[in-house]
């Protein structure tokens, strides 16, 4: 049970977090100039999104969900089931940032998704 | 009629050192591009396996009561293996986007692919992990999905 809250939150509250940040960096703006001092305004500028707070929280909330998550579990298990986050990436792409998913990238999720079950199944 | 003799060879020499500097440029981007791409996939999963093992180090995570947190957290902090993983996991970051100011992101994601793969051959490696033939399978199948992904265009021009 604990496994599955964990897993959950690695991966929704990761997407999530990656959702939001792009939706926030959208908001800013395409990046072109990669002096330091443009970056530096380019962070102060995102800080002022709402949406980039709510992202940073949310990866936050994933990377400890992780550590605990691999305080009992293999390395070897859970960072491939992580990769579920491909398959809710796509969902979140189409549903929350309207992005059109190709057939192509449709596929590679599913091979993930496919990979997943596999990594799930042969678990000692 | 002499003059226009001595112009073209000339011309010709600057054209060939122009070429010459810009393949030698070309060239010097092809070895960053590669050797922080290298770097991203040994740091990335290294991370996470030291991360791992900290934390295995660190015991069991007690939350509960609240007053037992702060220990805790204090167990899980003093963990040298922790703080490589997290410097690890920084360099991946560091590099990621380095290599992302010059190199096509579509170029850069389906190297990410191969972290799943190492991810599970340093956990079985470093720390021993029992992986199944069928996990090894899983995560190849993974991989191959991750490199898919990473395929396809970037930028989606039409929006729904």
């Amino acid at each position: 049970m604990v496994e599955a809250v964990l897993f959950a939150l690695i991966i929704v509250a990761g997407t999530c977090g990656e959702l939001c940040v792009s939706r926030a960096m959208k908001a800013v703006g395409e990046v072109k100039d990669f002096r330091p001092l443009a970056i530096a305004r380019v962070i102060l500028r995102a800080l002022r999104v709402g949406w980039m707070w709510a992202g940073v929280g949310l990866m936050a909330l994933a990377f400890f969900s992780l550590l605990g998550a691999l305080s009992f579990l293999n390395v070897s298990f859970v960072v491939p089931v992580t990769a579920l986050s491909y398959v809710s990436g796509a969902f979140g792409a189409m549903f929350f940032l309207r992005e059109r998913v190709s057939p192509r990238r449709w596929a590679g999720v599913c091979l993930v998704a496919i990979g997943v079950t596999l990594v799930f199944l042969g678990r000692r | 009629m002499a003059a226009q003799a001595c112009i073209i060879p000339l011309k010709m020499q600057l054209v060939q050192s122009m070429l010459t500097r810009v393949m030698k440029s070309q060239k010097s981007l092809h070895i960053k591009t590669f050797l922080l791409i290298l770097v991203m996939v040994i740091t990335g999963p290294l991370g996470n396996v030291l991360l791992s093992k900290g934390m295995k180090q660190a015991g069991s995570l007690a939350l509960w009561p609240p007053a037992e947190v702060p220990h805790t957290v204090a167990r899980v902090l003093s963990t040298g293996s922790l703080w490589l993983g997290i410097a690890s996991l920084l360099t991946f970051f560091l590099a990621n986007i380095l290599v992302l100011s010059w190199a096509d992101y579509s170029f850069v994601q389906p190297a990410s692919s191969m972290g799943y793969g190492v991810s599970a051959l340093l956990g079985y490696f470093m720390l021993g992990e029992p992986v199944s033939p069928l996990r090894w399978v899983g995560i190849t199948i993974i991989c191959l999905g991750v490199f898919v992904v990473g395929q396809t265009q970037p930028q989606s021009l039409e929006h729904s």
